[in-house]
Formats: structure tokens, C-alpha cells, sequence
């Protein structure tokens, strides 16, 4: 017998469960799966940013030889706006119904308006355009300066603000103390306004799904997505197939960054197989991805921060426009929620405002609203700083929110680890680096902060001992980044075995209990609370067992490396009795060894980080340059640290990437004139530099392994880490992203510092 | 249209496959040869998911006609380990965390494997350029950037 004495697997680097099947190309992306019999399915999008639809007449698409079915809003399941919220999560389904598929108009170019089925995907691009749509054509807004003007088109008739039709859609507001009071004890006030452009999440593969519908209605989905139940749900909804006759299974998903928290193609495809009795596979080109998918918000927020001569913050207001595109739905949650929250401020107001316009709906983008807000707030802090004449870090933590401080948003924080991420950042050797020479090419540092609520919510697990006494857990979260190695970790460990011994899946919709969506930074946190007691249970059985084949009592048997020992000499001399030889007799003693767990998980409280960013700026091209980058984040527990530090790395560069070049650019006629990689310009390698991470570690009291989310607070300080970065290398302030050549030069051939704004 | 025959070398194994005149070698990988390690994020050449090496040398899938394969050798990922042995890069990949979602993973490792070819010694600058047609939204490169140069100095010193 081969006990293992070092099975301690939480804080190891081990090679993840599905990671021989990415490397080797076997992994089953959405897009990878084929079926007997498949045909495809192909979106007929509107060319128009906003447009009444008279009528849709498909005959001539129908009559094409191959065409096997076409859907229009006709065959989608109507949620009436008038008969109010039909909830799933966060989003409503009278948008969902309407943003998969036009209904009576056109919201934004790329909006759905019929699909079609056909036996090739040439044929169904082709019957597409057979398909006649008689458009009203509308006047239109993108931008929220437009969208919010007193004559400006209004998407959503229904809705008022203040009485009167608008595409103000919602309004949401944090207080605390009393602002007006607080800034009159101020001795320095700065206010400003910035923008921001929007952005897509960018995730390299596609949307897709292969969905077969059996003639009684049964129905089975493989698609990417960040939620299989989610995916379920949806098309239920969209449909009217009940949820238990449809079986979403989880590809392995190609990115998703919060994009992939909605459906697009699934109902459509689920009713172009219903009617055309066929498997249906549906691929978005990556020009579909860019028009009609994501992005997250532009933005226009104004920050004031009052703060004493001797450092001490009296007052914040911050106001946040955030453009939700078609639907309602900005995160004014994230951008109003989220800035101020590092802060300790007695008086503060933080407002948002959802605003409609003519592009594709907002979708949900690491840390949804935080980035946004984070940067007004994080550039203005950083004015403040200086204006003090106090190092922007000081500055910070002499305003650090910490234990019992009460944030706006509601709760009273337990043991955070901020101030550690500060003083992290402090003493880190970045911080203490002299810049370097450019040898021409100006130099700056900036620092900025963030936070981010982080979620929990509800996980389901099975935990199975095998025959031979190995061991296979299943949950509901679809695996982004690594989670599956977390998990493989927790449960080895917990029994004492080596990690290899633990194989790792992600169940179907009708094979594991319901999961909610892998978002918020809750996969770990939530789902090895459900395989942690899984596993308790596993062990209780495991130790009732050896003491029935030992005839002492359970309490005398403990579980430890993997075996059952009786706890001491005086329980009895028994030989440890092995996983594999109580799996091994489990038939005679009780049968099968597994367990599930279902929890509404609480207790996952919010992240924080602080960013150390260097540029380097060339003033003859506008190019600014990250050169060094080290991001600082309270993690709870480092799991797995290789993930742990990838999640830093991943969204760095994506707020670089939102910081320095992404934006949409539009046309004249309202359409994305950017939407692919070439023009849509997200860091490549040669864009950036090695990204440093300081994981602080301040356990989650209330965790069982001390796990806090940690995969969207990375991108939250970012763009601000870079402008103050920018700012400190040219002494010129910009107040818009993307901070991108043409923007740059602009800045710095403009006569006065005024012109920057 | 009547589909072509085309007669190639895949990973070293003579092939045939019908396609239109228009498919692109991503197409026929995915389509006929069932060969779906190379993803296709773009179809553009901007992404670098479809990487593959046509007679050695590194290119998107995505912008060669399937029919340009004819008597040509074409590679992939699913060439790249040897039976059950990954080749060093595969292995240094899982290692060092050099993956996330793993959309990337093919075209990176191909591309990857297509610079230690040419270049065993790279500097961290060469390989930042010859990857900047690759892109990966999860990693921020730092991990693969390390894990390149690190299988690079491993497959020196053997």
C-alpha cells in the first residue's frame, strides 16, 4: 500500500483537468460539434440603426431549393411590454424576446429580423437576401449627448422620465451623509467629466450552437456560453418548450468575459430545427459578433471629490451616463456601485443613469459599470493627490475603507484586505523603480484602485467515488479560466489524494443540478462550497464505513492522506483502510459513495486591487506605451496562483486595450465601421509587457478554503492606472477614451491645457 | 458547382477531400477532414486561431484556398504530439498556466512551434512580434510569452 504523505493541493500549480484536450486541439469548442443530417442556419440583420418594420415576406426565401426553414419575430414567444418584467436574472425577457429577433422595429443595425435553414451555408446566406423587408425608416441615436436631448428619436415609447417619453430608461442612486454639506468643509474641490467609448469583450470564438429538436419536442443544445442554465431558461422562455424537455450541454467556451451571459442564436436555431425537422448549426461571423453582440457601455460621467488640506476626503458626487444601446440594461450598478467604494467618504452621492440608443444591447463586461466608473473617479483622485501635493498612494490610504466602514451601496465591510493592496503597491519593487530613460519617448507612472462586489449565489455539485476508488466531481459553471483546476485541487485535498485521482466535469442542464451563470467572479467561490461539503459528506460516509468493517465507532475513525486510520491507538490497531479498497467494498457495505450539494451560496464580499502602471509616450506619433505594469489584488486564497495570476494578466490587458486603441467607430449611416480585428484593435504580444502580479492574500471568512472572486476586479483600476500614467509622462490630462494616436497627438497639439477637455 | 478532389499531406499522412473552389483550407479542416484543433475567430487573418504551417511555413488557414493544398504538405495541431508524447511546448503550456479558455491554444502552439524552428534562441522581443498575429484575450501573453522561451531554453540544452 502506497500512502502519499503530501497531498496538500490548494496553493499548488497543477496542470489543469482539461488542459491536455486544449492543447492538443480535442477540446470541443461550440462551433466544433457536427451532427447526421445538420443544416445551417443564417440571420437576415437589419441594415438600419432604427426602422418601423412594415412587413417580412420570406415566400421567395422559402421557395429556394435547400431552404428547409425561415423564422421571423412571428415564431418567437411575444413578453408584451405592457403586461410589465419577466425576469431571468438580470435581464427581462420582453427585451431578450425582442432583441433575438425584431418585432415591430429595428433598434439597431445587425438587429435580427428573420433566420433562415438551409442545406448549406451558401444557401441560407443566399436565401437571406430573398427575403423582403419593407422599412419605415427612423431617425436615430447612438451617442448618449444625442440620446438624451429633448428631441431626440425615442427607441421605447412606453417609457417616461419625468413625466414625458425618453430614452432615459432607468436611474439608480447611492447616499450617504449629505454632499452639499460635506463639500463646504472642503479646502480643495475638483470636478470633471469624462467619456468613454464602448468596447467589446472581445472573446475570439464566435457565438455558436448545433440544437436538434426530436418530433415530440425534445430538445438538445451544444453551445458556448457562460451558463447552461441560463441557455435553457432562455430558450424555454423564447420557445415555449418546457425546460425539462430541452437538454442544454456546455461546450468548452472560447471567451466570454460577460458577453456570453445571454443568448442570441439558441432560439433561433431551437425553431429553425423545430420546424425543419433537421439538427441546426448557427456560427456568427466575426463581423455579427462586433454589430450585434456586447458590447459594454459608452459612458459620460462627471466626478467631484472634496477633500481637507490635510488629506481627508468630505465629500464625493459622482454622476454616470451609461449608453445601454437597443435595451435597457446599462451595469449603473457597477459604474454608481463600484467607484467610490475603496473610499471611506462621509458624504456621497453616486448616481447612474441608463440611457437607450441605437446600437446592439449592452452586455455584460468584466466587472459590468466598475471600469467605467473607476476611471472618472480614479483620474480625479488622482488630481486631488497632487493638488494635496501628497503621493497619490498615501492619498488613498489615508481614505482606505476598511473593516466596518460602510459602503454606499449598503453593507458594513468585514475584514477587507484594501489597505494591504495599497501598501502592497507601496513597497512594491515597481513603486520604487526609477522610470528610465525614453531616450526621447516621455515617461509617466500612474496608480489607480478599484473594487468590485463579487457574487455568489446558486451552485449545485455531485461528487461520485468511482468503482476503483477514484473520484469524479461535476458542477453547473461552465469553465472560463481555469476553474475546473481549483476545484480538482480543493476535492484532492479535502480527501487526502492526489489531484490526478480527481476528474473534473462541467454536467449538462438535465445532469446536475441548476448552477447559475459563470459571472460575478463566482464560479470558484460558489462552487467549492458545494464540492467542499460534497466531499464532507463523501468523507463521513467513507469514515462510517471503515467503522463498520472495524466494528468501532464512527467518531473513532478519522479520514486523513487519502485512508481511513482509527483516530488512536486506544480506538483499536486497524491497518488504514484506503479509498480504493472502501470503494472497492462499497456494493457489500452500503452501496454507491457519492454525494450532491445544492446551496443559494452568500457570503462572497468584494474584491479590491491597486494598479502600478508605467507608459511611455512618443510625442512625434501619439503612440503611448505600456512598459510596466504590476497589479496588486486582495485574492482571499490563491487556489490555483498560475489562474489566479491569469485572471490579473487577462484583464490588464484588456483595460489597456480599452484604454490605449478599442472604441466603436461608427459611419455616417449609424453603423459600426470597425467590426472586425484589424480596425477593432485589441492588444497583441508586441503591445505589451510582462505583467506583474502581488497576490494579497485575506482569507474569506466566510469560505471554507478563504476564497474571494477574483477575476473582474483586475480590470476595474486600469484605465485609470494608465491616464494618470499618461498624465504623469506629459503633464496634459485626457479626459475621453480611447487614449489612442490620433487622440493623443490632438492633446498635445492643442495651445492650452483647457483644449484637453 | 462541381467540387474539386484535392490530394494532400496532412501531419504526414497522405489525404483526399472534395471541397468548392471557394472553401478556404480552414474549411476543409474543419469541414471534411474533421480536423477542428484550429479554430476560426475571424476569417480574416487577424486573429491567428487557424494557424498552420504550409510547407513549414506559418499561416492562417483562413486565407489559403483548400484547393492551394494540392501536393503540398499542410500541419496542425493534431500533428503536433507524438502518439501519447506532447511535444515541449504542449507540455510547458499546461505547466506554466499558458492557457485559459484554450480558443488560442492550436494557433499559438503552432505558431509557436514554427518560431522555435527557425529561431531557437529567441529574445522575449522576437517573440512577442512573431506572436502579435496570434491573439489571445485571456492571458495578457504574459504565461506563453514565458512558457516559448522557457521550452526554448529546455529544448537547447537537451
Amino acid at each position: 500500500m502506497n500512502l502519499v504523505t503530501n497531498n496538500k493541493w490548494i496553493g499548488q500549480r497543477t496542470i489543469r483537468p482539461d488542459g491536455m484536450d486544449k492543447v492538443t486541439g480535442r477540446a470541443q469548442f461550440a462551433a466544433d460539434t457536427t451532427m447526421p443530417g445538420m443544416i445551417w442556419g443564417k440571420v437576415l440583420r437589419s441594415p438600419h440603426p432604427h426602422a418601423r418594420i412594415r412587413s417580412i415576406d420570406t415566400s421567395k426565401a422559402e421557395k429556394l431549393p435547400g431552404v428547409k426553414a425561415v423564422v421571423t419575430s412571428r415564431d418567437i414567444v411575444d413578453f408584451p411590454i405592457e403586461k410589465g418584467a419577466v425576469m431571468l436574472g438580470i435581464q427581462d425577457m420582453r427585451w431578450m424576446c425582442r432583441n433575438v429577433m425584431a418585432r415591430d422595429k429595428a433598434l439597431f443595425p445587425g438587429h435580427p429580423i428573420a433566420a433562415v435553414a438551409a442545406t448549406t451555408e451558401a444557401i441560407a446566406a443566399e436565401a437571406c437576401k430573398l427575403i423582403e423587408v419593407d422599412y419605415e425608416v427612423l431617425p436615430w441615436s447612438i451617442e448618449i449627448d444625442d440620446a438624451i436631448k429633448p428631441d431626440a428619436p425615442i427607441l421605447h415609447e412606453f417609457n417616461k422620465f419625468d413625466g414625458k417619453p425618453s430614452n432615459i430608461v432607468g436611474r439608480l442612486e447611492h447616499k450617504k451623509g449629505d454632499i452639499s454639506e460635506g463639500f463646504k468643509k472642503a479646502d480643495i474641490v475638483i470636478e470633471h467629466t469624462f467619456t468613454t467609448r464602448p468596447v467589446h469583450q472581445g472573446y475570439i470564438e464566435p457565438h455558436a450552437c448545433l440544437i436538434s429538436v426530436a418530433p415530440d419536442g425534445k430538445t438538445t443544445i451544444w453551445s458556448s456560453s457562460q451558463g447552461q442554465f441560463m441557455v435553457r431558461a432562455m430558450t424555454a422562455y423564447l420557445t415555449g418548450i418546457p425546460q425539462s424537455d430541452i437538454r442544454a450541454i456546455p461546450a468548452e467556451i472560447g471567451g466570454g468575459f460577460g458577453g456570453k451571459t445571454i443568448v442570441y442564436l439558441e432560439p433561433l436555431a431551437t425553431l429553425l430545427a423545430k420546424k425543419s425537422g433537421r439538427p441546426v448549426k448557427m456560427v456568427m461571423t466575426r463581423e455579427e459578433v462586433m454589430r450585434a453582440t456586447g458590447p459594454t457601455s459608452g459612458s459620460k460621467s462627471t466626478v467631484k471629490i472634496g477633500a481637507t488640506k490635510d488629506g481627508k476626503i468630505v465629500a464625493a458626487h459622482g454622476t454616470f451616463y451609461l449608453q445601454a444601446g437597443a435595451f435597457p440594461g446599462s451595469p449603473i450598478r457597477g459604474a454608481a456601485g463600484c467607484s467610490f467604494t475603496p473610499y471611506d467618504i462621509p458624504n456621497l452621492l453616486s448616481e447612474g443613469f441608463d440611457v437607450c440608443s441605437n446600437r446592439s444591447k449592452v452586455a455584460a463586461y468584466r466587472a459590468p459599470g466598475a471600469p467605467i466608473g473607476a476611471y472618472a473617479v480614479e483620474c480625479v483622485m488622482d488630481e486631488v493627490a497632487e493638488a494635496l501635493k501628497m503621493d497619490p498612494l498615501d492619498f488613498r490610504l489615508k481614505n482606505a475603507a476598511k473593516e466596518g466602514t460602510k459602503a454606499a451601496h449598503g453593507p458594513v465591510f468585514p475584514r477587507i484586505g484594501y489597505i494591504e493592496t495599497v501598501e502592497a503597491a507601496k513597497s512594491s519593487p515597481h513603486y520604487a523603480a526609477p522610470l528610465g530613460d525614453g531616450h526621447g519617448k516621455l515617461r509617466g507612472r500612474g496608480v489607480a484602485s478599484g473594487f468590485w462586489f463579487n457574487a455568489g449565489g446558486e451552485s449545485s455539485a455531485q461528487v461520485n467515488i468511482t468503482e476503483d476508488g477514484n473520484v469524479v466531481v461535476t458542477t453547473g459553471h461552465p469553465d472560463i479560466g481555469g476553474s475546473r483546476a481549483g476545484i480538482a485541487n480543493i476535492c484532492a485535498e479535502l480527501l487526502g489524494i492526489d489531484y490526478r485521482r480527481v476528474s473534473v466535469i462541467i454536467g449538462d442542464t438535465q445532469t446536475v443540478g441548476f448552477s447559475n451563470l459563470t459571472g460575478g467572479s463566482r464560479v470558484l467561490f460558489a462552487s467549492s462550497m458545494v464540492v467542499t461539503q460534497s466531499t464532507e459528506k463523501i468523507i463521513q460516509t467513507l469514515r462510517e464505513r471503515a467503522a463498520k468493517i472495524w466494528e468501532i465507532d464512527p467518531e473513532a475513525v478519522k479520514w486523513e492522506n487519502g485512508a481511513a486510520h482509527p483516530v488512536s491507538p486506544n480506538a483499536g490497531q486497524f491497518e488504514p483502510l484506503t479509498l480504493e479498497q472502501l470503494a472497492e467494498k462499497a456494493p457489500a457495505m452500503g452501496g454507491p459513495i457519492g454525494a450532491g450539494v445544492q446551496l443559494n451560496t452568500q457570503g462572497a464580499d468584494g474584491g479590491f486591487g491597486t494598479h502600478v502602471c508605467d507608459v511611455e509616450v512618443d510625442v512625434d506619433l501619439g503612440i503611448a506605451r505600456v512598459i510596466r505594469y504590476t497589479a496588486v489584488q486582495d485574492v482571499g486564497r490563491a487556489i490555483h496562483p498560475g489562474y489566479v495570476e491569469g485572471q490579473l494578466q487577462g484583464g490588464v490587458a484588456q483595460g489597456i486595450g480599452w484604454a490605449l486603441n478599442e472604441e466603436y467607430i461608427y459611419t455616417r449611416e449609424g453603423k459600426v465601421d470597425n467590426p472586425g480585428f484589424l480596425d477593432y484593435r485589441m492588444p497583441v504580444c508586441s503591445d505589451l509587457p510582462m505583467i506583474d502580479c502581488i497576490m494579497v492574500e485575506i482569507p474569506n471568512p466566510k469560505h471554507p478554503q478563504g476564497v474571494k472572486g477574483v477575476g473582474e476586479v483586475p480590470l476595474v483600476p486600469v484605465t485609470a492606472a494608465v491616464a494618470n500614467a499618461i498624465y504623469n509622462a506629459l503633464g496634459k490630462r485626457f479626459y475621453a477614451l480611447p487614449m489612442s494616436p490620433p487622440k493623443v497627438l490632438e492633446v498635445l497639439e492643442a495651445p492650452t491645457q483647457q483644449a484637453a477637455e | 458547382m462541381a467540387k474539386v478532389h484535392v490530394t494532400t499531406t496532412i501531419n504526414g499522412e497522405p489525404m483526399e477531400f472534395l471541397c468548392e473552389p471557394d472553401d478556404t483550407m480552414l474549411d476543409a479542416l474543419r469541414g471534411p477532414l474533421a480536423l477542428t484543433g484550429s479554430k476560426e475567430g475571424c476569417a480574416s487573418g487577424d486573429c491567428g486561431a487557424c494557424s498552420i504551417t504550409l510547407d513549414d511555413r506559418l499561416i492562417c488557414s483562413c486565407l489559403m484556398l483548400a484547393v492551394e493544398a494540392q501536393d503540398h504538405e499542410i500541419k496542425t495541431i493534431e500533428g503536433m504530439a507524438q502518439g501519447d508524447k506532447l511535444h515541449p511546448l504542449q507540455q510547458k503550456f499546461l505547466e506554466m498556466a499558458a492557457l485559459q479558455c484554450g480558443i488560442c491554444t492550436s494557433g499559438m502552439l503552432v505558431a509557436s512551434d514554427a518560431l522555435l524552428r527557425k529561431n531557437p534562441e529567441p529574445s522575449e522581443e522576437e517573440v512577442r512580434f512573431w506572436l502579435a498575429g496570434n491573439l489571445c484575450r485571456c492571458t495578457g501573453y504574459d504565461k506563453i510569452v514565458r512558457a516559448v522561451m522557457e521550452t526554448a531554453a529546455e529544448m537547447r540544452a537537451q
